[in-house]
């Protein structure tokens, strides 16, 4: 295995004869053996960099290279060293759970018995034993979203895509997939796992980049981009907008970034929230400025967005990322 | 985590393909086997329309020798294998709807393996409706008189007829949105080719402007042929005219279909 899993260089894709720019000079990175994280909102272009990787989409121009090999010069080669899973979960409905891992084995021209035992194996590790005879539309989203994984992993692929693995999961499942991904990684796998959540991508990858309109806007660890971005959002809810108006120069220095002011709540972010939050308050009494609520919470994508780009991470529909042709497919799929 | 051998690397390409071929073959298999309505549409239907033809409308049609119920059942054949035609562009359709398709393109699979898959299970299920079409025949006294060598070669002729249209029908389930709109596609391609046809009347008795397109289209020709195959009459050289259009629908379709599935990301 190369350095890196994966290399990409000055990658676009345009859609929609170029109106549309859902990758626009993406080059990144990917060292083999770590999670790498594709942090961005919807239509941001993760998906689109996924498929490109895979060989299901090829590039408008750049190139790209996965496990050393080039993507659309050598697809085959990449196919026979990835496994693919996301948030559409594509399990075949009408088969079991243990038929569809037998299918994903035998399509990756793997010996019978090997994939029965392997099947087996994994329906156990992934807690889908009980189901593996059932056709998967009694499976639940967790449980389908495990299959997945498990399918993509039939061929013990050692670079493996996970696009929004845990979007629209309960916590439970969402915890049960994060330790799957960790114990992946510590048996070598490299993974490349695209999200929308900062807390997702704070506990699974080492190293991050930030895409936003089909472009990179900060990559780093994420201690790196924490530091960059603050660790804890304070949020203050005011009886009146006037009153807010008056509150926002008080708090100016308080922050590394400028206040967020919407209606009668100012957003903060900073560093060090409990000590922040007294000095706050303090400077809003002395101004005799009533406050009707308080909050700390976790930076959002949203924080992460408005710090780095000065704009609130728009959610741009899915449909901004697709060619025209395939909306109706999509739209139906969602 | 694998102390067992993992691959096989001995097998040519081409043995690879097929065994990808066969390998969503049987996946499409299991599929039919688990869907009820799909099963309904399969056995039911041509049930009943022997039953529609045979008892409701056949009292007033005449045909040439007399017994409507040996003219009618070869042309029920032809037609339910056509019709399968709906399944082949629906499954494709819905495969490519819930991503399925995206997910076998990542797989080190054969590229063509998805189509050639889809074409080869409707075959099978074109013999499960030829068995289960002759059975109730038999059962209400369809009577072949052309010999047990000529069923068997008017069955081959009707299963390669289908099979090589169902490129054609793979190529609309690609090109449709969803597996409803597919549906609603293949419909008016098939309606006049079974009814306009040798199927269940003689095109003599239909309207003269009718009459060069329902002596000459494909189906008619195929009907013809096997009806004359199974019950031993003059049928002209209609085998040789239906194994032409065969050959050359697969020879227009299959590339289509390829063309169409290579662009479908």
């Amino acid at each position: 295995m190369p350095e890196f899993a994966v290399e990409v260089f000055n990658l676009v894709r345009t859609y929609s004869d170029g109106e549309v720019r859902a990758l626009d000079d993406v080059s990144l990175q990917v060292p083999t053996g770590q999670v790498f994280g594709l942090l961005g909102p919807n239509g941001s272009g993760k998906t689109t960099m996924i498929r490109i990787l895979s060989t299901i989409l090829l590039p408008t121009s750049g190139s790209a290279t996965v496990a050393g090999f080039d993507v659309v010069k050598q697809p085959n080669q990449v196919r026979r060293h990835i496994g693919l899973a996301g948030q559409n979960a594509t399990v075949d409905e009408n088969l079991t759970g243990f038929e569809n891992l037998r299918m994903v084995g035998l399509l990756n021209h793997l010996n019978k018995s090997y994939v029965v035992a392997k099947s087996r194996q994994l329906l156990e590790d992934f807690g889908l034993s009980h189901a593996a005879n059932r056709t998967t539309t009694t499976y639940s989203g967790g449980m389908r979203r495990r299959l997945d994984l498990a399918a993509a992993l039939v061929a013990d692929p050692p670079i493996l895509f996970l696009d929004e693995p845990t979007t629209g999961l309960d916590p439970q499942s969402r915890q049960d997939l994060w330790s799957i991904i960790e114990h992946l990684v510590e048996g070598g796998t490299t993974v490349l796992l695209t999200t929308q959540y900062l807390d997702e991508a704070d506990r699974l990858a080492k190293q991050l980049v930030v895409l936003d309109h089909g472009k990179i806007i900060a990559e780093g660890t994420s201690a790196q981009l924490k530091a960059q971005m603050g660790t804890t959002v304070l949020a203050l809810t005011f009886t009146s907008t006037d009153a807010a108006l008056r509150a926002k120069p008080l708090l100016a220095d308080l922050s590394a970034h400028p206040a967020n002011i919407e209606g009668t709540v100012i957003e903060l972010t900073v560093e060090d929230g409990p000590n922040v939050t007294a000095d706050a308050l303090r400077r809003i009494d002395a101004a005799a400025i009533s406050l009707s609520g308080l909050a700390l919470r976790e930076p959002s994508l949203d924080d992460v967005f408005l710090n780095l780009t000065g704009h609130k991470a728009e959610d741009l529909s899915i449909d901004d990322e697709v060619p025209e042709e395939q909306r109706g497919r999509r739209k139906a799929r969602a | 985590m694998s102390t067992l051998p993992a691959s096989t690397s001995t097998h040519s390409p081409l043995r690879w393909a097929a065994s990808d071929v066969l390998t969503i073959a049987r996946r499409n298999l299991l599929t039919l086997a688990r869907i009820p309505t799909q099963m309904v549409f399969l056995i039911i239907q041509p049930i009943m329309f022997v039953i529609l033809f045979r008892y409701v409308f056949g009292g007033v049609i005449r045909v040439p020798g007399g017994s409507y119920v040996n003219y009618l059942i070869p042309g029920i054949l032809v037609q339910t294998m056509i019709f399968g035609a709906v399944g082949t562009a629906v499954g494709l359709a819905e495969d490519l709807q819930k991503g399925l398709i995206e997910r076998f393109r990542a797989l080190p699979m054969a590229r063509l393996a998805v189509l050639a898959g889809r074409t080869v299970s409707d075959l099978f299920r074109n013999v499960l409706v030829l068995l289960v079409v002759t059975g109730v025949g038999f059962l209400v006294a369809f009577r072949p008189h052309g010999g047990f060598i000529e069923y068997i070669q008017a069955s081959l002729l009707m299963l390669i007829f289908a099979y090589c249209l169902s490129w054609g029908f793979a190529f609309v389930g690609l090109a449709a949105p969803n597996a409803e709109a597919a549906q609603a596609m293949v419909f008016p391609i098939i309606f006049p080719l079974t009814f306009a046809s040798s199927c269940f009347v003689p095109v003599l008795s239909m309207p003269g402007w009718l009459r060069p397109f329902a002596i000459n289209q494909p189906v008619s020709q195929t009907a013809t042929a096997v009806r004359g195959l199974m019950l031993g009459t003059p049928h002209g050289s209609s085998t040789w005219i239906s194994l032409a259009w065969a050959l050359g629908a697969v020879l227009v379709l299959a590339p289509l279909a390829v063309n169409r599935y290579r662009k479908t990301a």
